[in-house]
């Protein structure tokens, strides 16, 4: 699985990074988050609205920061 | 092309997400009916005793007298700090259901076949209802762009979502009554169309940073799942404790500094500076404006001060669009998509929109 957390850096964002690891690791899954900055990068990935996660390849969420309850069920 | 700095001042608001919870009930029962009634029953009831607990409070609990600075003060503020709160968090909370059906994905695809004029009407109509976050204006430009909407029509989005959002209008709206409220959003609508309008005329696309065109935004619909009312009315819930619970500290310090230039400050003081006679005044406001950066929630306490103390509606609305809508923190997060000649234009007729209106509510109020 590969996990990528969009956002240029607003609290917003990491806010949604510390969520996503900590559903990881409450889920016992040992990956590693990628976190996207870079603007072009983001909009590659088909986000415009951030943050955002992507799981393999999959847009999860944008604009907001995801429930930990959202991520894990994302994780299954 | 990196750009990996920080950006700290972000009004970011709902946004969308796979929902996945189950949702126990999809339709809503009586019982929820009844409670929803009930809670806006006892809202209502609570904000009518508002008035009457203030005065109550600060000149027979404190027995401060009733023409006092210090009396006056403290009942502006206990007045104003829970009015204005009741009145956010209800607003909010009709907001934050308005807006699940309005998302950037959306928006966009509504935008991308609309030409121009009907285009930047739609689109700064859509820019106060559609969730956005200042950190988000470059993916979103890119998005726009990418899909085909025209750079006016872009920015009239850009211009209006900042600008008419519904924590000025409540605050304006609570402190200075709706007439002011219905200005302020009319004008500041006005301001996006017609200067997102008039940057179209300017075909200025080719001062758009080469790499937002080369860019082949990865196509992807993001699955929106059928959201029941319950769901809309958590999402309303949620936008209540996440806006209410980040602008309540500039709410309250805005109306302690109210406060105090209410009890304070001499009747007309500012009648001088920021009156209507004093043409140069709005000018003045603008450029300081500018570079300035609040939101709503900080400003507006402090705008109603200032006009109670005499100074002219034209110039105060100037100030409160020109710091609300242009920012020094939104032309750096811009500038890594527009180069510097589009943003120069954009805060040149951003701002004498802006002026404008200032000199016209100067002129015929």
């Amino acid at each position: 699985m590969e996990i990528k957390v969009c956002g240029p850096g607003c609290p917003k964002c990491h806010e949604t990074e510390r969520i996503v690891n900590e559903a990881l690791g409450e889920a016992g899954i040992g990956i590693i988050v990628q976190k996207i900055s870079d603007f072009s990068e983001i909009a590659k990935l088909g986000v415009f609205a951030t943050p955002a996660v992507v799981i393999d390849g999959k847009i999860k969420c944008t604009g907001k920061v995801p429930s930990k309850k959202d991520v894990l069920s994302w994780l299954k | 092309m990196k750009t990996t700095e920080k950006i700290n001042s972000c009004g970011c608001d709902g946004g969308v997400c796979a929902l996945s919870a189950p949702v126990s009930q999809k339709k809503i029962t009586m019982q929820q009916l009844s409670l929803g009634f009930a809670g806006l029953a006892a809202w209502y009831v609570l904000y009518l005793q508002l008035l009457p607990f203030s005065n109550f409070f600060a000149y027979h609990l404190l027995q401060l007298d009733q023409g006092s600075h210090l009396g006056a003060s403290i009942q502006f503020f206990v007045y104003d700090t829970p009015k204005v709160m009741l009145l956010l968090t209800l607003i909010v909370f009709v907001v934050g259901m308005i807006r699940s059906f309005f998302t950037p994905e959306r928006t966009r695809m509504i935008l991308a076949g609309k030409r121009e004029s009907a285009g930047n009407v739609l689109s700064a109509l859509l820019g106060t209802v559609t969730p956005f976050c200042s950190c988000s204006a470059v993916p979103l430009f890119i998005g726009f762009v990418q899909a085909g909407v025209p750079l006016g029509v872009t920015l009239s989005f850009l211009i209006a979502a900042p600008m008419v959002n519904e924590i000025a209008v409540v605050l304006l709206y609570g402190l200075l009554g709706w007439k002011i409220a219905a200005l302020y959003m009319a004008t500041g609508l006005a301001v996006a169309i017609i200067a997102g309008w008039v940057i179209g005329r300017l075909h200025l696309e080719h001062h758009i940073e080469e790499w937002v065109r080369e860019i082949r935004m990865g196509e992807q619909i993001i699955v929106e799942e059928k959201l029941s009312w319950h769901d809309r009315m958590r999402m309303g819930g949620e936008a209540v404790k996440d806006i209410v619970g980040k602008v309540w500290l500039y709410v309250v310090a805005g109306i302690a500094v109210g406060a105090l230039i209410h009890g304070y400050v001499p009747e007309n003081f500012m009648a001088a500076i920021m009156g209507k006679d004093a043409w140069w005044s709005v000018p003045a406001a603008v450029l300081v404006g500018i570079p300035m950066y609040s939101n709503a929630a900080g400003i507006v306490p402090v705008v109603q001060a200032l006009l109670s103390k005499g100074a002219a509606l034209g110039t105060v609305l100037a100030f409160m669009m020109s710091v609300i809508a242009l920012s020094l923190p939104e032309m750096v997060i811009l500038r890594k998509v527009l180069k510097p000649t589009l943003i120069a234009v954009f805060i040149g007729v951003v701002g004498a929109g802006i002026l404008f209106t200032g000199f016209l509510f100067n002129l015929i109020i």
